[in-house]
């Protein structure tokens, strides 16, 4: 089957076109990616176009749609989700959401305990935990990194630009796997696709509030 | 030429707006379907619009909202001809949802896209129930986010900005009075009420850049709204009561008058006989009113769009849309930026 995978949960913009089968692991058939953390709006749509034209095929000819849910910075965020979703309706496809660190995880394949850290900007990180077979065990979470290192249970190595970034604080041998690849969003979701199974809602991972007071009294302009 | 489906999608502000129009081979535009959802209860307990409670609210709506609109209209997706989204202004991230969602369609039907100013569109949604403009007219755009004359010399032609607030939105004015006087958010609705029974000549509240010396054209709503805060504190102080009608009342005057009279004089100045007053406060009933009887005396043709059209929707993105697609305007890139700062005069974005 023909899968599009999207992620902007990180400053990657990442759009890639996977063959799916049952009996052999996911194969990238073509891929657009551009690190730039402001240009997820623009870049998205015709980064998945031009990876299907590369692969020859077009949007109709789609499967199914997998879009990282996160978490990561909002605005970027919900770029992916909302394209995802827009895609999926107006193809009539299915679209599965995968937490985009079990993509990371995927994508370090160390075979060891994993930490995955990604940067969630205010000097934080979102944060899972990955046991040896690769299944997550903790998380996602957002904390300080030092606040992490508190409470992480023991791993061998940690992967994701958080875990590049805070590497003094984490003290943890770096993988080279800093974004979501297509080829793990896609395998993340591989048994749900091939099964056809009915997707989760596309929900986005925030894990924070909007920052928003409510107004207590009101302010006086003349003196009392 | 057979009839073309037109899609418009709004996000800008709180409402999430998905519109269908058709536009006939003569030009003329019926709506097929306006579907909106608004999170503005989300954000009342703030006392204005969270950026981020709205963009989170604008995804959860985008796929129902449309979902909605096409059974309105009774179509398919694959019936529409063009996609018209609001590019700019408005709230960055708000903006960012609908433009993405409308790309991700367009890409999908394989169908033009139209990334549009949603000012102009505020001006085309009066179109939608009164027909075609005049070669040229006025626009007095007022909402919550905005306070404007334009010189409107064509949808998809030419806009022009001849004035405008040059502190807060006639909208912001009232959200901020309401709150003074313990009403709900946002103020307009309960202000308009709440004045009906009071006196709009109690108390003589000022008429901002009216000095002969001002700027003819631009406005100010932040000294009104000082003004009343001191008058509501000064009563206070006294131990007085407050009339809130006559406040309320007097405050809608004093909104109503300055917005109305430089119109007048502006449609006057440029020879111009049709004034549009569009944007949420042309809901209100005194700015509707006062306006009815000073364009009727100036021999000005106004024209008002029904409060449903007057809030933002994506009924109004689409009217612009199929002004554009009627005037064989090119389309918009899939790589266009939104713009929260577009000016008025920037129609479409390519």
């Amino acid at each position: 089957m023909l899968v599009l995978a999207l992620d902007t949960a990180t400053p990657a913009v990442t759009a890639g076109v996977v063959e799916l089968t049952p009996d052999s692991p996911p194969r990238l058939l073509a891929q657009r990616v551009t690190v730039n953390s402001k240009a997820h709006g623009e870049l998205l749509t015709p980064h998945a176009q031009e990876a299907l034209a590369e692969a020859g095929h077009t949007l109709a000819d789609l499967d199914a749609i997998v879009c990282g849910s996160g978490p990561g910075p909002f605005t970027g965020l919900r770029v992916g989700l909302v394209t995802a979703a827009a895609l999926g309706q107006a193809l009539n496809r299915p679209v599965y959401p995968v937490p985009t660190p079990d993509a990371i995880a995927l994508d370090a394949a160390t075979g060891k305990p994993l930490l995955v850290a990604t940067d969630a900007r205010r000097k934080e990180v979102y944060w899972a935990v990955y046991d040896a077979a690769g299944r997550r065990t903790d998380g996602p979470h957002v904390d300080r990194p030092a606040d992490l290192v508190a409470k992480l249970p023991a791993v061998a190595d940690a992967a994701g630009e958080g875990a590049e970034i805070y590497a003094d604080v984490l003290n943890l041998p770096v993988v080279q796997a800093r974004y979501p690849s297509p080829v793990s969003l896609v395998a993340a979701a591989a048994d749900e696709l091939l099964a056809g199974a009915r997707p989760a809602a596309l929900t986005p991972l925030y894990l924070r509030r909007p920052d928003a007071v409510e107004p207590v009294g009101r302010k006086r302009v003349t003196k009392a | 030429m057979t009839d073309r489906l037109i899609l418009g999608i709004e996000s800008s502000c709180d409402e999430t707006g998905v519109g269908i129009v058709r536009l006939g081979p003569d030009g003329s535009m019926e709506l097929l379907a306006d579907e909106v959802a608004s999170s503005v209860e989300e954000h009342a307990r703030f006392g204005g619009v969270v950026p981020e409670v709205a963009s989170r609210a604008h995804l959860e709506a985008m796929v129902p909202t449309m979902r909605r609109a096409v059974e309105q209209a009774g179509i398919t997706l694959r019936d529409v001809h063009s996609i018209a989204v609001t590019a700019g202004p408005g709230l960055a991230g708000a903006l960012l949802v609908g433009v993405s969602a409308a790309k991700a369609y367009a890409a999908a039907l394989d169908k033009p896209l139209y990334g549009v100013n949603h000012l102009a569109g505020h001006v085309a949604a009066d179109t939608l129930q009164h027909g075609p403009l005049p070669k040229r007219c006025l626009a007095l755009l007022v909402s919550g986010g905005h306070s404007q004359l334009l010189l409107v010399e064509g949808l998809a032609e030419r806009i022009t900005e001849i004035g405008s607030t040059v502190d807060d939105a006639a909208g912001e004015a009232y959200d901020k009075v309401a709150r003074l006087l313990d009403l709900p958010y946002p103020g307009g609705p309960p202000i308009d009420k709440l004045a009906k029974q009071g006196n709009g000549c109690a108390i003589a509240f000022p008429r901002g850049l009216t000095g002969p010396r001002d700027s003819k054209y631009d406005f100010s709503f932040s000294g009104l709204k000082t003004s009343v805060a001191r008058w509501v504190e000064k009563q206070e102080r006294a131990g007085e009561e407050i009339p809130l009608a006559d406040v309320a009342a007097s405050f809608q005057e004093a909104v109503a008058d300055v917005l109305t009279a430089k119109a007048i004089r502006a449609c006057k100045d440029l020879a111009i006989d049709t004034l549009v007053i569009s944007g949420g406060v042309a809901a209100n009933s005194r700015l509707s009113g006062l306006a009815a009887e000073r364009c009727a005396e100036a021999g000005i043709e106004l024209r008002v769009p029904r409060p449903r059209l007057c809030t933002d929707n994506g009924a109004m993105i689409a009217a612009l849309g199929a002004h554009l697609v009627a005037a064989n305007a090119k389309p918009s890139s899939l790589d266009l930026s939104t713009t929260p700062g577009l000016p008025v005069g920037t129609i479409q974005i390519l």
